[in-house]
């Protein structure tokens, strides 16, 4: 049951460190690192991460520059033979600016950057990031963004409901998102991109302020799924 | 040739930014501004010979986010050689 996962680091990424010691604390095995320019994956991945941060220094629109780097056409094909893609935050904004998930993420409408750990409410209990959870289930995972207000036009919101592909919600509004959208999944499952973080929340902490463990649980349903596949 | 682009939000899509700027001008005393919106302006040196379509494709594909943006593409006269 090999399971072999990447992170990508762009320049300006900074939570991939922390994606990288999820990734290992919930597999028991290190991910591979892999760097923007990198015009190739390493076959037999079973998962890409695409981190947080302020990849190019949000040059133009935040992860604009990042969508459009060697290795995200990499990423795209190998999402398209069905590898899981799991963007976190600015990971998320990279999803949506390559195209490989719908909408945007805007400026918070409140203006400020928001950095609390939120209750979420998991919406689609299908795919291999959420198929742990129950419908409906509430869990808290930190969120720390200026950028994740979701927007997309009434056909697309409509189309992502319609199809299940509404992964997790803010349980209360934080940032404006349409709808309360705070993840999104693509057509076939198999890419989520998510303004929390769940790379933060993997084991308790002493402090009860301090994370949590819900967010480990997108972890372990990925590999379930992968490796029960 | 100088190209200008004018990035600019759809209209109803809301500019929590220019609405910022907005509340800021009322608070500095400036009377009778009805609406603030904030767009991008991206100034480009590029061939003579650059094609509209080559244009609009470097809209599209990078300069602005089509689903939140509209933009216009302005050319200004070709450079003059120095006489």
């Amino acid at each position: 049951m090999a399971f072999t996962a990447a992170v990508i680091t762009f320049p300006g990424s900074n939570c991939d460190r922390d994606m990288a010691v999820a990734i290992e604390r919930v597999t028991g095995a290190a991910p591979v690192r892999l760097w923007h320019g990198d015009a190739d994956l390493p076959s037999g991945l079973d998962f890409i991460a695409l981190p947080g941060g302020f990849s190019y220094g949000d040059y133009l629109r935040s992860g604009a520059m990042a969508a459009r780097s060697p290795i995200m056409r990499a990423v795209a094909q190998q999402a398209e033979r069905g590898v899981a893609v799991l963007g976190v935050c600015n990971g998320f904004q990279v999803l949506t600016e390559s195209g490989l998930l719908p909408g945007v993420l805007m400026r918070n409408a409140n203006q400020r950057f928001v950095c609390r750990t939120v209750p979420l409410t998991v919406v689609n209990t299908t795919s291999p990031f959420t198929s742990g959870f129950a419908p409906g289930e509430r869990v808290r995972i930190p969120i720390a963004h200026h950028d994740g207000n979701y927007f997309a036009d009434e056909a697309t919101l409509d189309a992502l409901e319609g199809e299940d592909r509404v992964a997790f919600r803010y349980t209360e509004p934080c940032n404006g998102s349409q709808r309360d959208i705070a993840g999104v999944l693509s057509a076939n499952g198999r890419i989520l991109g998510m303004m929390p973080h769940p790379e933060r929340a993997i084991e308790h902490a002493a402090h009860p302020a301090m994370g949590g463990s819900d967010g480990r649980r997108v972890f372990e349903n990925v590999i379930e799924s992968l490796v029960a596949a | 040739m100088k190209v200008r682009i004018l990035v600019r939000l759809k209209p109803g899509v809301l500019d929590p930014q220019g609405r910022a700027v907005h509340h800021s001008l009322d608070g500095l005393g400036f009377e009778g501004v009805e609406d603030v919106r904030i767009g991008r302006l991206i100034e480009m040196d590029v061939a003579d010979n650059t094609s509209d379509e080559a244009l609009n494709a470097m809209c599209e594909k990078l300069l602005a986010n089509t689903v939140i943006e509209d933009f216009s593409i302005e050319k200004l006269a070709a450079q003059s050689e120095p006489v």
